[in-house]
């Protein structure tokens, strides 16, 4: 398997105007407010592997994998697919045909489908659009062998979306994104709207398919322990940026930054080993206006004057990177 | 403190006589097609100080059950069997003025969006106030001072100060407690809580379930705890009974249960739960998945419920519905045991 990056993403960052009407803003003499959703994010998916990332609500990672799939444009940095900058709206007639090769999973498998399409339609959808295949009879087959490849019927083509539960529904989405022959799938947490049950039929026919087809994902998640499951490499986000990157095995066995210590110590504990929780102190700051300096040293018990002052960037030790000035002066 | 059980310890269920009794409750949907049975013969009870964690997946009844107990069946739903016992005494009867006094005096109500149970029109003083004057004869100063000690409680930095802000002041965690807070104005015995921490973060879980846990255990409150997140019940509750398309699958104290489960649908529950464990990392180890999904209400399986998902089933499953008995520590309602 060729080991080279199949996605680069360099020095991303994207804002969103929330500024108040622009007549609000010049009677109250308010100045225009951006909110930085993701701010100076750089890391590399390698081919055939799963890159995770995580982080708690409003930390862009949705954001972030919106800015890859071509969802939204960057507004600082640029993001590479397999050596080609696609992140440059002039520059859509090259990157057309490498988008075609992702595809994304959306969180939310009531919303994500059209409730008027047959099943059939909604997986066709994509070889149509994109042209892999002309006749009504090659699509019909390919349609019947990409859902029995998810674990539905070829049967199940005829129906609509709302005769499926939850599960069934985002088996049918990952019909719809491999219908395009896609080699990398963004996925936005794709299974944090299912049960434990069927959740664990998504997470290991997920991992099937990666090894029949040699997919690469980018796996996006709150859930550590689902990550935990899936992923090579974990990448922790906080307010906008990256703070540690790392093999799961590392980041699990040794985690390096404050925030992704305490998103450990916060999983909750099934094995019940007795270990005590420690509840951390306070929550996530407001986005719109973010710390200085490192936006976790608020909330960090390793905190000093300088991480107040100056914001750490991402320093690689080993296999893992992690930005903070205690890693990087060895105070922990 | 002393006389509260220990975690994991069985609950004697007659001595000290539980808080919350409820037996064989049975809740129908009426509908043109015919009526729908979404909890079918449902018994457990709660003890003081103790918290019992309701878990299952979407549609086992488990938020239908807590809505039945505080009265708040929308209809066409409604008990069409079993009872409801309140400190030994039947609630499930009451008209609606009689359970308004109830609700909130005797039983608070903790719901997942912390946003929806507030009213933002009025500041977070305002609410408890209403709350605790309704429930308790004391005067405004009093209940403002009430109101400020309860805010304290559940970790409101500044209460003094946050009493005069609307909700919308406060971040998602905070919000949280002051629902708490809302709940335990009138010293409730029993407490609903259905799903509190599902629209949190994981970091704020943490705190809320150890706010829920160390309330109960001071007061002698009972909770019921309903969540579908087994980690949150493996860390706070003393018993769980897991619910599976509307009937009780298997009750016991929660180590048994999380550890050491008897029902094959339990056991199942327990190996998809994605683990952070020793061989973390890529393809260590599958996750352990139960094939299918819950029946839907319109076509329930005859016998056993879980029968078409278990790998474990025999004819009798198929025929005859079993009954929770006793299985080591636990209640599990499985032929295997029988």
């Amino acid at each position: 398997m060729n080991s080279g990056a199949l996605l680069r993403v360099e020095d991303v960052g994207r804002d969103f105007d929330v500024s108040r009407p622009w007549l609000d803003r010049v009677i109250e003499r308010a100045p225009r407010q951006l909110l930085h959703a993701v701010d100076g994010v750089s890391f590399e998916v390698r081919r055939g592997e799963t890159l995770a990332l995580v982080g708690e609500s409003g930390c862009g990672k949705s954001t972030l994998a919106r800015l890859i799939v071509g969802l939204y444009a960057p507004s600082r940095g640029r993001i590479e697919f397999d050596g080609t900058v696609i992140s440059d709206p002039a520059n859509h007639a090259q990157t057309a045909p490498l988008r075609r090769r992702m595809q994304m999973i959306f969180q939310d498998p009531y919303a994500s489908l059209n409730p008027r399409w047959r099943v059939r339609e909604v997986v066709a959808e994509p070889i149509r659009v994109l042209g892999l295949l002309s006749s009504d009879a090659a699509i019909d087959g390919r349609v019947a062998e990409l859902l029995k490849q998810v674990g539905l019927s070829p049967d199940d083509g005829d129906k609509y979306p709302h005769e499926f539960s939850g599960g069934q529904r985002q088996r049918i989405s990952i019909a719809r994104a491999l219908s395009g022959q896609p080699d990398f799938l963004v996925c936005d947490e794709p299974t944090s709207a299912l049960d434990v049950s069927v959740q664990a039929q998504i997470l290991n026919l997920m991992s099937d398919l990666q090894a029949q087809l040699g997919l690469t994902y980018l796996f996006i998640s709150h859930n550590l322990a689902v990550v935990s499951h899936v992923a090579d490499r974990i990448g922790v986000m906080y307010l906008g940026r990256l703070v540690e990157i790392a093999d799961a095995q590392d980041l699990f066995a040794r985690p390096k930054h404050p925030y992704t210590r305490m998103l450990l110590d916060a999983v909750p504990d099934l094995e019940m080993s007795g270990r005590q929780r420690t509840p951390v102190a306070g929550e996530v700051p407001n986005p719109l206006a973010p710390p200085s300096g490192c936006a976790f040293h608020p909330r960090c018990p390793h905190a000093n004057e300088r991480c107040a002052r100056e914001r750490p960037a991402l320093a690689w030790q080993g296999g893992g990177a992690a930005a903070c000035h205690a890693v990087e002066e060895k105070r922990i | 403190m002393s006389s509260v059980p220990k975690r994991g310890a069985e609950a004697p269920l007659q001595n000290p006589p539980p808080i919350l009794e409820v037996r064989n409750l049975r809740i129908e949907f009426p509908t043109r097609r015919g009526t729908l049975v979404a909890v079918n013969g449902i018994s457990f009870a709660i003890a003081p100080g103790e918290v019992l964690g309701v878990v299952g997946e979407s549609g086992a009844g488990k938020s239908l059950t807590g809505t039945a107990i505080i009265g708040l069946l929308e209809p066409p739903g409604r008990i069409a069997a079993g009872e409801i016992l309140l400190e030994g005494e039947r609630i499930d009867q009451l008209k609606g003025e009689q359970m308004r006094r109830i609700r909130g005096r005797r039983i608070g109500a903790i719901f997942q969006d912390p946003l929806t149970s507030l009213n933002p029109l009025y500041t977070v003083g305002n609410q408890l106030v209403e709350t605790i004057r309704t429930h308790i004869a004391v005067d405004a100063a009093e209940a403002r001072a009430r109101a400020i000690a309860l805010l304290r409680e559940v970790g409101i930095p500044a209460p003094e100060a946050r009493i005069d802000h609307y909700p919308h002041q406060f971040s998602g965690g905070m919000r949280q407690r002051v629902v708490i807070a809302l709940a335990l104005c009138a010293e409730p015995r029993l407490i609903i809580a259905d799903e509190p921490t599902t629209a949190l973060d994981v970091s704020i879980q943490a705190q809320i379930i150890q706010l829920l846990k160390r309330l109960a255990r001071e007061r002698g409150t009972a909770v019921m705890l309903i969540t579908h997140d087994m980690g949150v019940i493996a860390e706070t509750a003393d018993r769980v009974a897991v619910l599976y398309a509307g009937r009780v699958a298997e009750i016991g104290p929660v180590r048994e249960v999380v550890r050491n489960a008897r029902h094959p649908y339990t056991a199942g529950l327990m190996g998809a739960i994605p683990k952070i464990g020793a061989g973390a990392g890529k393809h260590s180890s599958r996750l352990v998945q139960i094939e299918g999904s819950m029946p839907r209400l319109t076509s329930m399986p005859a016998g056993c419920a879980f029968h078409p998902r278990c790998t474990k089933c025999f004819e009798r499953c198929t025929l005859e519905r079993p009954e929770p008995r006793p299985v080591g520590p636990n209640l599990a309602a499985c032929w295997l045991y029988e």
